[in-house]
């Protein structure tokens, strides 16, 4: 076994052909709180990789979910994270992914399923496709809050990650998205009401 | 380098702030007062409360500093976030002195202020900043020129969803020390987690928390042990989420809430088991106050930046990240 990541919450290990995805313990906080989160997380994501697959999103197939339920095995997707691209990627070439995400991020969400944690470092592009990775946030729900909520972490991400490309890959993001989701107009709207939300000293 | 002195004025919620530093980060004054707190904050008295005590506190730190007005050499304010009653008492009052003593002004962004000065205060170089207080929860790093908000929450402020709390149950006011001397004799009931990508929500918490507290035969201790328990857990795994993501190698705490210890030791845990230094400036610099403002207008002014009067207007809804750091 050798370790090929460390995120924040898990060590990931290749193992042949298969990842094994181990969520760890965190001494930081209390026992029974870190048990739960671990165990919820593992299984939900188990669950919504192959949710989504089924609407159409590429995910790693998942193989099985150990029995204290933290540690995760799933198919090998070999390619780089969507992240380490964008900077070295032209103008053109860029919308193109772009709007390919949005489509795929539509797919989730006329499904009802909301990633959790949509960013371009949970994204692989391997060959022709990209797959989705890391929906241990990630929960089944048609409410338009949300799904608005889905796309202000993506879009926010966008905002401290990819700066300079910002409002091009959004508005790609948003042309994809909106095509493969007929119920895409209310969710677009609760976005725009989330962010006006007033965030700073509400009290 | 020519010395320079400057006078902060902060003035964003509750608490009036006046500090004055030198351009080599001496800290000569730094007084703060705030308005006797009894239910939430009321912004119109709040800025009564400020206007009334600028002229006798601005004194007080002059006296302390050694200093009189005309040995004052730059002024900053705190231009926002925060509420406009209380940020335009700052704001008149720093475009007041400017124009009768002919000092040079700068508008800061206060939640920048609570970065630079804990950069001053401690060995933090180029940390993540937990920015942690009444009114704003936030993740911050510096990238490509900017403060950027990695992490922030989507409703209500970290400090806000625990002072409710307690208000709700009458345990009296401020609520952040209360809740965690009882938490020290509770242990762990469940209570709503929420983690979106790097945001956080606490209005869920506050609700099923209060209910908690409200239901026959649950102890306040445990149910503020638990409030605590699982705010800062949100908060620390955020907090990790973007130390990953940026691939920094210090955090930095900052604001009124990073003085709650527990809240501390659970930052701290997490920042030695990823192998990353970990930042508490001393308490006088923790909270809002003046000299947090006075040092940033230093770094400002000395990169070159000082606002005309048309260009202080306060903006309350001040994004981090809309300022252009020219100074780092
Ligand atoms: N099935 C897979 N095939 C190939 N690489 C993978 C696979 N799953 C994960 N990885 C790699 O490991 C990294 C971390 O995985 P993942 O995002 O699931 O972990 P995480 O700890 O939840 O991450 P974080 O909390 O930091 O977002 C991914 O960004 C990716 O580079
Ligand atoms: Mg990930």
């Amino acid at each position: 076994m050798r370790l090929i990541g460390r995120g924040a919450e898990a060590n990931l290990y290749l193992e042949g052909e298969e990842v094994v995805k181990e969520r760890i313990p965190k001494n930081y906080r209390v026992p029974e709180l870190d048990r739960m989160l671990r165990t919820t997380r593992t299984r939900r994501e188990a669950r919504l990789l192959s949710a989504a697959r089924r609407a159409g999103v590429p995910t790693p197939v998942v193989y099985d979910v150990d029995n204290p339920g933290t540690t995760l095995r799933m198919a090998h997707v070999p390619g780089p994270q969507v992240k380490k691209e964008i900077d070295s990627m032209g103008s053109k070439e860029r919308k193109n992914l772009f709007r390919r995400i949005g489509e795929l991020a539509g797919r989730l969400h006329r499904a009802h399923i909301i990633h959790g944690d949509l960013t371009t470092s949970n994204m692989i592009h391997s060959g022709k496709r990209i797959f989705f990775i890391d929906f241990g946030l990630g929960e089944i729900s048609e409410a338009v809050e949300a799904k608005g909520t889905d796309l202000l972490v993506f879009k926010k991400s966008l905002r401290s990650t990819h700066h300079e490309h910002e409002d091009e890959c959004l508005e790609a993001f948003m042309e994809g998205y909106r095509e493969a989701y007929p119920g895409a107009g209310p969710v677009l709207e609760r976005l725009a009401e989330i962010e006006k939300r007033g965030r700073y000293f509400v009290r | 380098m020519e010395k320079v002195i400057c006078l902060g004025i902060e003035a964003t919620a509750e608490k009036l702030g006046i500090g004055i530093l030198d351009s080599e980060g001496n800290i000569l004054a730094n007084r703060t007062k705030h308005q006797p707190l009894k239910g939430g904050i009321h912004p119109r008295e709040a800025a009564q409360h400020h206007a009334e005590n600028l002229r006798p506190l601005l004194d007080l730190a002059l006296q302390d500093a050694g200093l009189a007005m005309g040995d004052i050499e730059l002024i900053a304010f705190s231009r926002g976030p925060g509420m406009g009653p209380c940020l335009r008492v700052a704001a008149v009052a720093a475009r007041t002195l400017s124009l009768k003593h002919g000092i040079p002004l700068v508008g800061v962004n206060h939640c920048i202020g609570h970065i630079e000065i804990g950069r001053l205060k401690t060995e933090a170089k180029d940390p993540l900043t937990l920015y942690v207080s009444g009114g704003n929860t936030q993740v911050i790093a510096f990238e490509g020129g900017r403060y950027r908000v990695f992490g922030e929450t989507l409703d209500i402020a970290i400090g806000n969803c625990i002072d409710q709390f307690a208000r709700n149950l009458d345990l009296g006011a401020p609520g952040g020390p209360v809740v965690e001397r009882l938490a020290r004799k509770g242990s762990y009931v469940p209570l709503p987690y929420t983690v979106k990508g790097m945001d956080l929500s606490f209005s869920g918490l506050l609700t099923a928390a209060t209910g908690a507290a409200r239901t026959e035969g649950n102890r306040i201790e445990d149910v503020c042990f638990s409030l605590q328990e699982t705010a800062f857990a949100m908060i620390t795994e955020v907090t990790e989420r973007a130390l990953a993501h940026t691939e920094k190698e210090e955090v930095l705490m900052a604001g009124g809430v990073a003085v709650n210890s527990r809240l501390q030791e659970m930052v701290r845990t997490m920042a030695r088991e990823r192998g990353a230094g970990f930042f508490v400036p001393p308490g006088d610099v923790l909270g809002d106050n003046g000299a947090m403002i006075a040092w940033t207008g230093i770094l400002m002014h000395r990169s070159g930046i000082t606002h005309r009067l048309e260009e202080t207007r306060v903006e309350q809804r001040y994004r981090t990240d809309q300022v252009e750091v020219t100074w780092r």
